[in-house]
């Protein structure tokens, strides 16, 4: 369809021009800002593919929160140094955190090891995904069959935090 | 032909919502001022028209021919970009928005939501956060420390919040199993309204959508009397007033959101479903009024308490509101 091909080159083309835009720009926040235009227009592209959750994922998480937080950081970083906070405090909070994640974690094992999984059974050719909708097929399997890499890979996350947080408390 | 008849629909029914939205942001003003007027025993405005109903219109005029100023020192190309941002962004979580049953218009089956789309709630979770970047950007490229500061707080304080309204959400996504918009009203058409099961999650909502929308008592990004109105400080004329326009626009999608995952969308007695849509009108009003009255109720919260708040209480609750709905669901 020719409206298709319109859209694809023009957010295709804005894709390269920001990208261009990103890396040649002095002002960091200003290439912050073209990376998003870049991000936004690479949405367009997954939009056109028929692929809609990776689009506004790539919307929500790229677009909206990593760069929300790459240009907090850095008007964080010309502008004031964060105050001292000490972040191993024990307490009360974290006897409810503990109790709370054993019981979060207990519903996860006990749901793994005793029940048989709930959710979508079966192989998943291209008819099925299109009659189920992406995101029931999506959750349904990372939840099921690829359950193991995913909460492995939630584990990598957390790590990353933490390490991060050590890393910016050893240089004061 | 069929295409030409949907970009058709399409067109007319993206011009209606966009009007009425408009025209419901510009007297929001109104009610704003009026409502606060009353609570704090005075009349608000009421000098242009009967009741002061056209001060609207007379801000508006007022705000096109005032003087334009832009920082010498400011960013220029952002600085004019900046307050477009969020007015885009508010605007657009309107498209997924079903405000009411479907109807039959000259034979056809019209649905009375722009985008009826699978992937509406996250469409409305990724607009939100795109919209924080006008905030973030207008007050960093006015060169200005106040602006700086607004815009430094707006950030931290959204990011926060949006993390605490993500999670609260969740209790409504299992309970529906879906993220279509107009399928979650239809199931509580079918049964009853999701707020009777999430009332813990409703009021949760309602307080991380006031610090998402940075109104009293989260609006610590323009805190007059510290920081002389923080992000928007260097602003005059029409950009100033486009930031105002999308903190209303935003204020209504909002409450639209509210109304369609919490009360039950379109749904209500007596109305034929051509008509639905005056119950979700209704419904968003009563909230957008509920906004007001919290504002003229409840004075600032300090900065740190709204982060302590955020991160140390909102978010434990929205969690542990996950865990017994998913507890109640298996048991």
């Amino acid at each position: 369809m020719i409206l298709q091909w319109i859209v694809f080159i023009l957010s295709a083309l804005f894709a390269i021009f920001s990208a261009l835009m990103m890396i040649t720009r002095k002002n960091p926040i200003h290439s912050a800002l073209f990376l998003i235009g870049n991000f936004l227009s690479v949405a367009v592209l997954y939009i056109l593919l028929g692929r809609q959750f990776i689009a506004i994922a790539q919307v929500m998480i790229y677009a909206g929160a990593i760069m929300m937080l790459i240009i907090f950081t850095i008007m964080l970083i010309s502008v004031e140094e964060l105050k001292k906070v000490s972040l191993l405090k024990f307490g009360a909070g974290s006897v409810i955190g503990l109790v709370m994640t054993v019981l979060l974690f207990g519903f996860l094992a006990s749901s793994v090891a005793v029940r048989t999984l709930p959710g979508l059974k079966g192989g998943f050719p291209l008819e099925r995904i299109q009659e189920l909708g992406p995101f029931k097929v999506i959750g349904g399997l990372l939840m099921t069959k690829y359950l193991l890499p995913f909460e492995l890979a939630s584990v990598v996350l957390l790590i990353g935090i933490i390490g991060a947080v050590i890393l910016a408390k050893k240089e004061r | 032909m069929e295409f030409v008849y949907f970009l058709i629909e399409t067109a007319i029914k993206v011009i209606v919502v966009f009007a009425v939205v408009m025209l419901a942001v510009a007297y929001m003003t109104w009610v704003e001022r009026k409502v606060l007027g009353h609570i704090q025993v005075r009349y608000g405005p009421n000098r242009v028209g009967p009741y002061g109903l056209l001060q609207p219109i007379a801000d508006g005029i007022k705000a096109f021919f005032k003087e334009e100023v832009i920082p010498e020192k400011a960013d220029k190309v952002v600085y004019v970009m900046a307050p477009a941002i969020p007015l885009v962004a508010s605007l657009s979580i309107f498209s997924v928005i079903p405000f009411g049953e479907t109807v039959r218009i000259l034979g056809r089956e019209v649905k009375l939501c722009i985008a009826d789309v699978d992937i509406g709630l996250l469409f409305v979770f990724a607009m939100a956060s795109l919209g924080e970047y006008g905030i973030v950007l207008g007050g960093w490229s006015s060169y200005n420390k106040y602006g700086l500061m607004g815009a430094l707080r707006a950030a931290a304080q959204m990011v926060s919040y949006e993390i605490a309204l993500g999670i609260t959400v969740l209790g409504i996504l299992m309970l529906s199993g879906t993220l279509n918009l107009s399928e979650i009203v239809r199931q509580q058409i079918e049964g009853h309204w999701f707020v009777l099961y999430q009332p813990f999650a409703f009021i949760l909502f309602l307080i991380c959508m006031f610090a998402e929308i940075n109104r009293t008592p989260f609006d610590m990004p323009e805190a007059e009397s510290e920081l002389a109105c923080g992000y928007n400080i260097e602003y005059s004329s029409m950009k100033f007033a486009m930031f105002f326009m999308a903190e209303y626009a935003h204020l209504l999608a909002a409450s639209s959101l509210v109304t369609v995952l919490f009360l039950g969308g379109w749904d209500g007695p007596w109305l034929p479903p051509g008509l639905s849509w005056v119950w979700f009108v209704v419904k968003v009003g009563l909230l957008a009024f509920f906004a007001v009255w919290v504002r003229g109720t409840y004075p600032r919260l300090r900065y740190d308490q709204i982060m302590k708040l955020g991160w140390k209480i909102l978010i434990p609750l929205a969690l542990a509101n996950v865990l017994f709905t998913g507890l109640f669901m298996v048991v």
